[in-house]
């Protein structure tokens, strides 16, 4: 008989630990051997000894951390190409959350256990769709883990702020979108929906959409918002990271519309106390009914959540007849990039 | 309802006040009558449904969600309206009647069938207008914007003064038709009359150290701050009235006060429980309010007793425009020749000269007041809070440098912050005891800074609950620490608040019990 996962895969305080293999996926602090599954930084920390995750997720690390901390020794793996540590098979399958995401199949004895990492269902031009695998225990995260939580068809977000934008057309709107991914997608969103103007960058969102450019993701014409004058600048779109769109940076903008793309948007009394008036509800998590689809896909008997809104989705595994277990990881989800 | 509830979702991320008047007046100015009408009466919260309060609500959610995934889903959003809007399941239908035909539906329909009509509404409506539904019928209206800001944008709006409106207003009932139709030149302004009717209180301002320096004294009087409720009687012939400084009517809950205002009189005061002549503390007037009805034996444990210090109307004569020594003439000579029960004068303090008045101040700390008043003797009785006329001068508040020992995340506003925080003293054996609760006195930049690093620095949830690693230490002002045997401390602060963040002090350097134990008053 297969050995349960619980046998073989811990959390620890590093995070969750594969015994057989020696290695942990997405350690919240520098380890000896680490599987990653997608390049936001609390699940891509530096200074660890061996790397392994797709050539994307490494190039992302490589850019965003400084010379020699994004992993002494990287690994690259394809999607779908098998990898075996000691008696354990890795193999790593898109999980549609960023450029590079994958999730984690471990396969041990017979028994499988699939670490999703950060996933989305919602198209999105940037990246691959995740792909449900069946398994003996799924592991998912829960930020959007509450019934309240339905986000809206992006394309009708991306409507509403193209409304905004010709209604207020002499004003700027600045935007606050993370740095890898949110950005990205919002821009190829944009450009799906027939936006061809240039888009204006804070500049700590350059590199990343070069490198999104560099592995085939057309962006169109991108922009330092930096150099501009602020002439140039009404009427356009600029994208700045969510800390810059009420602080001094914002000055160069006039009277400009704020507005911030992220899941927490749904919840007006967050988006207002972030200073926004135009909130989009775009995320690239899984909103609540997306979580559910995806668990029941996989058609696992448990359910393993590592982070979020874990006391209701556990209560509605409960309910559902499926066994669900709150590792508790710390570490994630609060660095403000997980949206 | 789609309109106003368009309304509400732009006054709440509408941050200018001038842009907020504008989205009113503009409302306004398009919605028809009685629409308007209702949705001022909605901000005004005058109107009241008494078969849809918020546990009906809760009720109804629950025939459609799981009980345990509505509290936790509450518990994250922080505003019942909210969460039921957004966790409702059915998908948009239709679109809900208008606000008009809603009212008139809530206050015909039974009682027992208002639930199901609110489901079906519900149903038929989008996110925000769930929320601008649901917040209609509980009266729980918070649109970012207050009665007040209506009613400017209304003057605004039609060219009107505002105080125009303030005087009539408490004579005016939902829809408000005969308002709109004074506002639209259709009809004269309608008559204040004889109605026992709330007029606008004069406000104080805090007296700062700037304003101290400035300060001529010679030119003002002075009287001690009562800690109690400040209270408007409002007695005519075709009516007695007891209001609360916020303008809402308190006279059921003071009956023996509405039966001593045997007399035609607007007077301004201090609302106190008073015992053998010595004003209890605060916590016993407490035991007064927000009651509808008064038990014989609750009256008799805390007798109320009005403190007067204003005079707005004898008889029928305005007396507003009269300089504030005259005033007080009259309201002495009116006293002793009415003799009213259940009420005194507020003394005055003679003083010369500032030094006087900061010693008196000074030593202040006993129940019942809070600190002194400063009211100009020329100055006319002005609604509002005019600049220099009025100061209030608290003394200084206890303070005490407290480690924040658990967080918890707020409601309205703040509802994902961690922004309401519990600290704590040392004790001899170096633990921290809780000694109480404060959710103000930060910025919002130390509010995000506090959210952050609470959530760094968790070392255990209990529920909505973290307690986090002594690591902040903030100096807490309060007015008076009292004995308690519901904290573990065995002390209660009573209105704490947050003075300042103490980035500079290390927490094993903060306050302990025996420190708080020796402030008890």
């Amino acid at each position: 008989m297969a050995p349960h996962p619980s046998t073989w895969l811990q959390p620890r305080p590093e995070g969750l630990f594969c015994l057989p293999g020696g290695f942990f996926i997405d350690p919240t602090r520098a380890v000896e051997r680490a599987v990653i599954t997608h390049g936001h930084a609390d699940h891509a920390r530096p200074g660890h000894a061996h790397v392994l995750a797709t050539a994307e997720t490494l190039a992302i690390m490589r850019v965003r951390m400084p010379e020699g901390k994004a992993g002494a020794q990287q690994q690259n793996v394809a999607p779908g190409e098998t990898i075996r540590v000691n008696e354990v098979a890795i193999r790593l399958v898109p999980a549609g959350h960023v450029l590079g995401s994958c999730q984690i199949i471990l396969e041990y004895q017979g028994s499988r256990a699939v670490i999703s990492g950060d996933y989305k269902r919602q198209p999105d031009p940037t990246c691959a769709p995740f792909e449900p695998i069946k398994c003996d225990v799924f592991v998912t995260e829960a930020t959007f883990g509450l019934p309240i939580f339905h986000h809206p068809d992006a394309s009708l977000e991306i409507a509403r702020l193209l409304a905004s934008v010709s209604l207020f057309a002499h004003r700027a709107h600045l935007i606050g979108a993370y740095g890898l991914g949110k950005t990205q997608r919002l821009i190829a969103l944009l450009r799906q929906a027939g936006y061809d103007a240039p888009i204006f960058l804070h500049g700590a969102l350059v590199k990343l959409c070069a490198l999104y450019e560099e592995f085939g993701v057309a962006l169109g014409d991108l922009r330092p918002a930096t150099v501009a004058d602020k002439a140039a600048l009404r009427g356009a779109i600029v994208l700045a990271p969510p800390s810059a769109i009420s602080d001094r940076w914002a000055r160069r903008l006039d009277d400009p519309v704020i507005a911030a793309a992220s899941g927490w948007m749904m919840v007006r009394q967050r988006a207002k106390a972030s200073g926004v008036e135009l909130p989009l509800v775009i995320s690239d998590h899984a909103d609540w009914q997306a979580i559910l689809h995806s668990i029941a896909e996989t058609e696992a008997p448990e359910i393993w959540v590592t982070h979020g809104a874990e006391a209701a989705l556990i209560h509605q595994l409960d309910l559902l007849g499926l066994r669900g277990r709150a590792l508790r990881l710390i570490g994630y989800g609060d660095d403000g990039e997980a949206p | 309802m789609r309109a106003f509830a368009t309304l509400l979702e732009r006054l709440l991320y509408t941050t200018g006040r001038n842009a907020k008047l504008l989205l009113l007046a503009d409302y306004f100015a398009r919605r028809p009558d009685p629409e308007r009408g209702f949705a001022l009466a909605a901000m005004a919260g005058a109107l009241d449904f008494p078969g849809a309060k918020p546990a009906i609500l809760r009720a109804l959610v629950a025939t459609r969600v799981d009980p345990v995934l509505f509290e936790l889903s509450y518990d994250f959003v922080g505003d019942l309206a909210e969460t039921i809007a957004l966790i409702w399941p059915a998908p948009v239908q239709g679109a809900p009647p208008d606000l008009a035909a809603i009212v008139s539906a809530l206050r015909t329909t039974p009682k027992s069938e208002v639930p199901a009509l609110i489901g079906t509404w519900l149903d038929d409506s989008d996110v925000a207008t769930r929320i601008a539904l649901i917040k209609l019928i509980t009266g729980g209206l918070r649109v970012g914007a207050s009665l007040r800001l209506a009613k400017l944008a209304l003057a605004q709006q039609f060219s009107v003064d505002i105080d125009a409106i303030e005087e009539i207003w408490h004579g005016l009932t939902p829809p408000y038709q005969p308002l709109f139709d004074w506002l639209e030149r259709r009809a004269p302004r309608p008559e204040p009359g004889a109605t026992p009717m709330f007029r606008p209180p004069m406000l104080a301002h805090p007296l700062e150290l700037s304003d101290q320096a400035r300060l001529n004294w010679a030119e003002y009087r002075a009287e001690w701050k009562w800690d109690g409720i400040r209270v408007q009687l409002a007695a005519t012939p075709s009516g007695r009235r007891l209001y609360s400084r916020g303008a809402d009517d308190i006279s059921a809950s003071f009956p023996e006060i509405i039966a001593a205002m045997d007399f035609h009189a607007v007077l301004d005061g201090e609302l106190l429980v008073i015992r053998d002549g010595v004003v209890a503390p605060f916590a016993d007037l407490q035991q007064r309010l927000n009651r509808k009805t008064i038990a014989a034996r609750h009256r008799a444990a805390y007798p109320v007793a009005v403190r007067l210090y204003d005079m707005l109307f004898e008889g029928a004569e305005d007396v507003r425009a009269f300089a504030f020594d005259e005033r007080r003439a009259r309201l002495e000579r009116w006293y002793h020749a009415t003799k009213p029960a259940l009420m005194d004068l507020s003394p005055q303090i003679s003083f010369r000269t500032e030094a006087d008045l900061v010693a008196l101040r000074d030593t202040a700390r006993r129940d019942g007041i809070e600190g002194l008043m400063l009211k100009a003797g020329a100055s006319p009785y002005v609604g509002g809070r005019p600049k220099g006329l009025w100061w209030k001068w608290k003394r200084d508040p206890l303070s005490l440098d407290c480690v924040l020992m658990y967080a918890q995340r707020g409601h309205g506003k703040r509802s994902s912050f961690y922004s309401d925080y519990t600290f704590g003293v040392w004790t001899a054996d170096r633990r921290l005891v809780p000694v109480g609760k404060a959710y103000s006195g930060y910025t919002d930049a130390e509010l995000s800074f506090l959210d952050r690093w609470i959530r760094a620095h968790t070392v255990a949830s209990y529920g909505p609950v973290r307690e986090v690693e002594p690591g902040i230490v903030f100096e807490i002002g309060f007015d008076a620490a009292q004995r308690s045997s519901r904290h573990k401390s065995g002390i209660a602060l009573r209105f704490p608040r947050i003075l300042r963040l103490r980035p500079d002090k290390p927490a094993a350097e903060a306050d302990t019990l025996e420190a708080a134990l020796a402030l008890l008053g």
